[in-house]
């Protein structure tokens, strides 16, 4: 018996073969396994999480115990851009928690939650190691030094118009 | 699993080493832990998430002990012995280092022992008596896990949980289900099926072995008491409550009996005493299932593509093979198991015998077994509409009815069960135990194929406490290879080698648990103060107690019962036959690894 898959998912499933082809079905690599299906997915919903368990001959429960173990796996469906405000010492100091009351002011979330338009989800992070620039906001890949409160419109603006633009390509 | 009594004379006879405990010398086996060492010798070291050779991963902290030389308090259970090692058990800091664990444990615990389920009868709560905790200064948050209770068999309390990760070793080990697992992190963490699901929407044979390994109440069977008692106050019902083989040896325990004490004649006098109207023996059926079971087998014999024949009356087991092994659903036997069996005939059969409204007829099911619970509710198994089984109550649950009641137990006479439930073989005893469906099946089987009985059918072969046995068996002209497993772990073992090709079998009985129906998820738990550590012995002395009474019977194989007899020639024909079909055979479901996950079919 194997995982329905809806029309609209196979090309992901597809690359989630590949991805297991790449690494032998090899069930020592659950995490790197799992790494990659996160970057086809955005997240690991229970039928990834399920498929992986039924080809790499783990138990569900085993996958689920480590998707649910570290926080770099999420099973919910991020937005498209992960706002990850530092609350390491140096950026906490520097006034990081006033940076992430203005954020969650502006976009209405609480930490871990995600817009209802799936465009921002926001994270609380520890220490990302560019203290220099503290405080720091992090946005998918994009480093954001010195950020204050007033910026943060601003900031956000520039993540909505990349969005917009990328949709009317 | 290694027959425990014979595990022990092993290592009695290995190699010895010096221990001292508390500066005096005892002589123990080179291979034992600290703790074991201790036990042998009856030196008390408490423990908790210990269960021995099953979950030995020295988590909760509870049996540290001093070691001399050792800067840091060392956990017994995993701490090896050996010669010269000096321990110390009972000291200050050792005393201190245990309470504060449990106190640890206890600040973020449901305390609610008064209306617990396992009141009197729980592992932490002994330990929190025995190390005299009297206050919890610890007043953090108290977090809620939840609480889940979505199936009609075991409920799941969170809150409760103390992350011993029993269910998990008996679960994994054992069983081989791997339906539990730390889920979360930190706090957060708790023991639990994937996604946090509950137990009925993942691949859990509901086989209740979490439950009896459980220290606290984190994992109990969801009672259906106050039910029966209801349906115990309608006069408008006629209400039959038939027994499981096993309960007679078992149901003695949770009345401070001795394990393995056989009280047939008390359990029917206190369920008389209870108000039911009839009480039957499920051994009765159990000899109908021999019957129709081993007619199966012959016929199977002639067409050998159908072989193997794998037994059907565990439901943990047939849930099992509905998940992990569909391939093999059809050649499961189509029989029902015995009381679901008893349940269709009695609102068929006995009820035109007595001039009874079938609907009118509450069958009541005593069982060792949580999964019978679940069986009980499939929707395939019900005849025209009305379900064979209205209720089935545990082991546990009938002992809590009774001292609800006020029945002195141990003083209750001794009296028969009711006609036409009440004559069975020694052979449908023997169901209870592992090995003794497929001796029953075997002493029929021999006598239909060959037309000679087998004398005195004794095969003790059948009946060691090893959890995968294989054996050659020739009856008549023709050699069958067969297997028996209990545990199923040990019945994935058997069905991955048919499979391959390395050991083909012909006939499989499978009990789920371990031991068979004697350690069954439903019977008595011995989680109180004489018996701290949790082993698997004590299913020997009962399932020794089951074979005792077939010994004792005269009638010992299901065709020479005159009651089946009897039922053949007035309902059921002959065996196999379209009656027998429709009310004692049964189908089964291609369930899946995977069940809340759409599947291609």
């Amino acid at each position: 018996m194997d995982i329905y898959i809806d029309k609209t998912e196979e090309e992901n499933f597809k690359k989630l073969d590949e991805i297991l082809e790449t690494h032998g079905h090899d069930q020592g690599h659950l995490i790197t396994i799992l790494r990659d299906a996160q970057e086809v997915f955005g997240y690991l919903p229970e039928k990834v999480q399920s498929y992986l368990s039924l080809k790499l001959d783990i138990p569900i429960s085993t996958v689920n115990g480590v998707v649910s173990f570290y926080s770099l796996f999420s099973q919910e469906k991020k937005g498209r851009f992960t706002i990850g405000v530092c609350l390491g010492t140096a950026c906490y100091v520097k006034g990081a928690k006033d940076v992430l009351n203005a954020i969650k002011e502006e976009l209405g979330l609480d930490s871990g939650e995600t817009t209802l338009d799936h465009l921002f989800t926001l994270k609380d992070t520890r220490c990302i190691g560019a203290c220099g620039l503290a405080p720091v906001v992090m946005i998918n890949d994009d480093v954001h030094g010195k950020v204050t409160p007033s910026d943060i419109p601003s900031l956000l603006h520039q993540y909505i118009k990349k969005s917009k633009e990328e949709q009317d390509d | 699993m290694e027959n425990i009594k014979e595990h022990d004379e092993k290592q009695m006879k290995e190699e010895q080493v010096s221990v001292y405990f508390n500066g005096i010398e005892y002589k123990v086996p080179k291979t034992v832990t600290v703790l074991e060492a201790a036990r042998m010798n009856h030196i008390d070291i408490p423990s908790l998430c210990y269960l021995k050779d099953i979950n030995e991963i020295g988590t909760c902290r509870v049996c540290l002990v001093e070691i001399e030389g050792v800067h840091a308090l060392q956990a017994s259970c995993v701490y090896p012995v050996r010669d010269g090692l000096k321990v110390k058990t009972n000291t200050e800091r050792v005393r201190r280092a245990r309470k504060t664990a449990v106190t640890l444990l206890l600040s973020n615990h449901h305390r609610e022992c008064l209306t617990c389920i396992r009141n009197l009868n729980c592992e932490l709560q002994n330990l929190a008596d025995q190390l005299g905790i009297r206050d919890i200064p610890y007043t953090g948050e108290m977090y809620d896990y939840g609480f889940h209770n979505d199936n009609p068999v075991i409920q799941r309390d969170y809150n409760k949980c103390i992350n011993c990760r029993r269910c998990l070793a008996i679960c994994n080990k054992i069983q081989e289900c791997h339906v539990y697992s730390p889920i979360n992190r930190g706090l957060d963490t708790v023991i639990a099926p994937a996604f946090k699901k509950d137990l009925i929407e993942v691949s859990c044979i509901m086989c209740g072995q979490c439950v009896i390994a459980c220290p606290t109440a984190s994992l109990t069977e969801k009672e259906s008491i106050s039910d029966v008692w209801d349906v115990l106050s309608d006069n408008t019902k006629h209400i039959v409550v038939q027994t499981a083989p096993s309960i007679q040896v078992t149901i003695g325990e949770e009345f401070g009996m001795e394990i393995g004490s056989q009280v047939r004649g008390k359990l029917v006098a206190a369920l008389r005493r209870l108000g039911f109207h009839k009480v039957f023996a499920t051994d009765v059926t159990a000899d109908l299932t021999i019957m129709e079971e081993a007619n199966e087998l012959i016929e199977r014999l002639k067409e050998p593509e159908k072989l193997p024949l794998l037994s059907s009356c565990c439901p943990g087991w047939v849930k099992f093979a509905e998940h992990f092994y569909p391939e093999f659903l059809q050649n499961l036997s189509s029989c029902k198991s015995p009381h679901e069996m008893c349940g269709a005939l009695t609102k068929s059969w006995y009820a035109k015998k007595y001039d009874l409204d079938p609907k009118d007829i509450i069958n009541v099911a005593i069982m060792p077994c949580t999964a019978k619970k679940y069986e009980a509710s499939r929707p395939e198994l019900e005849v025209d509409g009305i379900r064979n089984v209205d209720f089935v109550l545990t082991t546990r649950e009938l002992a809590r009815m009774i001292r609800q009641a006020g029945i002195d137990f141990v003083n209750l006479p001794d009296e028969e069960y009711d006609e036409p439930f009440n004559q069975y073989s020694g052979a449908g005893t023997i169901f209870g135990a592992t090995g003794g469906l497929f001796e029953a099946a075997l002493r029929t089987a021999h006598y239909l194929i060959t037309g000679d009985e087998i004398d005195i059918p004794d095969y003790t072969d059948a009946r060691s406490q090893s959890g995968l046995k294989y054996g050659e068996i020739t009856i008549g002209d023709k050699k069958l290879s067969i297997a028996i497993a209990h545990g199923t772990g040990n019945a994935k073992e058997a069905l991955d080698n048919h499979r391959t090709g390395k050991k083909k079998i012909d006939y499989m009985e499978v009990m789920a648990c371990p031991g068979g129906c004697v350690g069954g998820g439903g019977q008595p738990i011995l989680g109180g103060k004489d018996h701290k550590k949790i082993s698997l012995d004590y299913r020997h002395n009962r399932s020794d107690a089951l074979y005792n009474i077939d010994k004792s019977m005269e009638i010992r194989r299901s065709h020479e019962n005159e009651q089946i007899k009897k039922i053949y020639e007035e309902f059921l024909g002959e065996p196999l036959s379209e009656v027998s079909k429709k009310y004692l055979h049964t189908t089964y479901v291609d369930r899946g690894k995977y069940p809340y996950v759409r599947t291609n079919e």
